[in-house]
């Protein structure tokens, strides 16, 4: 910006807390110089800085309380961790239940709340967090088709920076379902939840759900339904369902 | 993969700025407390190598919206804590007077207007760092400041003279 620019209400307020360039700053101090009025508030606003940090400065020297040192090895047993495993569980049955008495045969679990369900189970274990790992990829896809009772397919995500860990078999709605489990770089897992659907041979969109932090896109594509669950932003969750879709509709 | 002190040297920072925005050192130190919670947490969000310090400031103005929400729908909650205002120490009289007028000033101020002026005068953030840490428009953050501070010098102008007659 010029020299000679008037001076804009944020420069001033930009020049007091010393984030302004040395041109403009110039510019603001001939401005002040030719206004007192201004200048004094500038000065007000300045010494209301002073104050804040004499009023609040003491706390940076005091030690840090034992309670908040928080260590990061809690996690694992955070109960936060599993308030919402049961809450997932409880609104899942709840739902079931209130459900089951109308449309007693047809509606049971959606295939959201289940895929979460097992999200929040497996994605966390460390020591089992696949019952078959990727290294026998060829053994756990025939597997879990023979269980599924059709074709399924692990399909590769190394381009949206995911790799297969491995997969298990599970309880599905209305048979056997299986989830894949995939993991980042950094560590973080995603898993990809697939049962036979009902009524077979159709197409939805992507929707979207989301269950506590997890967050979940689903669709149905012919025989099988799919789920992908993260911790991760949607967007981030959206770009990793649309490589999987087109990994299975090559 | 996890530093276990990763957190340390960002939680004097922390306190300061729940105190000063709560003006309660018990509730303080909560907010702080879940809010390293909540970052072990959702570590695997942070994008290793941004700025830790605005993604931490982040989750405590979160957490601090949240809470008063939830206040705000059940003021049973809401406690009166009068060593909450007890005065800093290291003030000295005639400071000190000036100081808690401002305390109480700033205890007035609208909480987007309190969290700007904090996180500018306090925090000594830049301007961008504010927007993303509140994740709010740049121009937003200049004008809540400029508000903030406007209000502050009306209020200290005209309660200042009348505290010290009444002293």
């Amino acid at each position: 910006m010029k020299n000679d620019a008037p001076v804009t209400e944020a420069e001033l307020h930009a020049y007091v807390d010393g984030q302004l360039d040395a041109t403009r700053n110039a510019a603001v101090e001939a401005y002040l110089a030719a206004n007192p009025a201004e200048a004094e508030r500038a000065r007000a606003y300045a010494r209301q800085n002073e104050q804040l940090h004499a009023l609040f400065d003491s706390a940076l020297d005091e030690p840090v309380p034992e309670a908040l040192h928080v260590h990061p090895a809690r996690r694992a047993a955070s109960p936060m961790r599993y308030a919402a495993l049961l809450v997932i569980a409880v609104v899942g049955g709840v739902f079931g239940w209130i459900l089951r008495g109308e449309t007693p045969l047809t509606i049971s679990t959606s295939l959201p709340q289940q895929a979460a369900l097992a999200h929040v189970v497996y994605a966390p274990e460390v020591l089992h967090p696949v019952e078959v790992g990727a290294q026998e990829e060829a053994h756990l896809v025939s597997w879990l088709s023979k269980r599924l009772g059709a074709p399924v397919n692990a399909p590769h995500l190394s381009d949206a920076g995911y790799e297969l860990v491995g997969g298990r078999l599970l309880p599905g709605e209305a048979g056997p379902a299986a989830q894949f489990m995939y993991q980042d770089a950094r560590g973080n897992r995603l898993t990809l939840y697939v049962r036979t659907t009902a009524d077979g041979n159709r197409e939805t969109a992507f929707r979207y759900a989301k269950e506590d932090k997890v967050g979940v896109f689903y669709w149905v594509d012919g025989t099988f339904g799919y789920a992908l669950t993260g911790e991760i932003e949607r967007p981030q969750l959206l770009r990793v369902a649309e490589s999987v879709y087109r990994a299975l509709n090559p | 993969m996890r530093d276990a002190n990763l957190f340390d040297e960002h939680i004097p920072r922390l306190r300061r700025y729940a105190r000063a925005l709560t003006n309660d050192r018990t509730q303080a130190d909560d907010l702080v407390q879940e809010c390293l919670a909540r970052a072990w947490e959702k570590l695997s969000l942070w994008q290793r190598g941004s700025d830790l310090r605005a993604w931490l400031f982040t989750i405590l103005h979160n957490l601090f919206v949240n809470d008063l929400r939830r206040r705000k729908n059940h003021p049973e909650l809401l406690t009166l804590d009068d060593e909450a205002l007890d005065a800093p120490r290291r003030a000295t009289q005639e400071d000190g007077l000036g100081l808690r007028d401002l305390q109480a000033a700033l205890n007035c101020l609208p909480v987007d207007q309190r969290e700007v002026l904090l996180l500018v005068g306090l925090e000594e953030m830049r301007y961008d760092e504010v927007a993303k840490t509140l994740g709010i428009p740049i121009g937003t953050v200049m004008s809540r400041l400029s508000r903030a501070r406007e209000r502050l010098r009306a209020q200290l102008n005209s309660t200042g003279p009348t505290l010290r007659r009444v002293k």
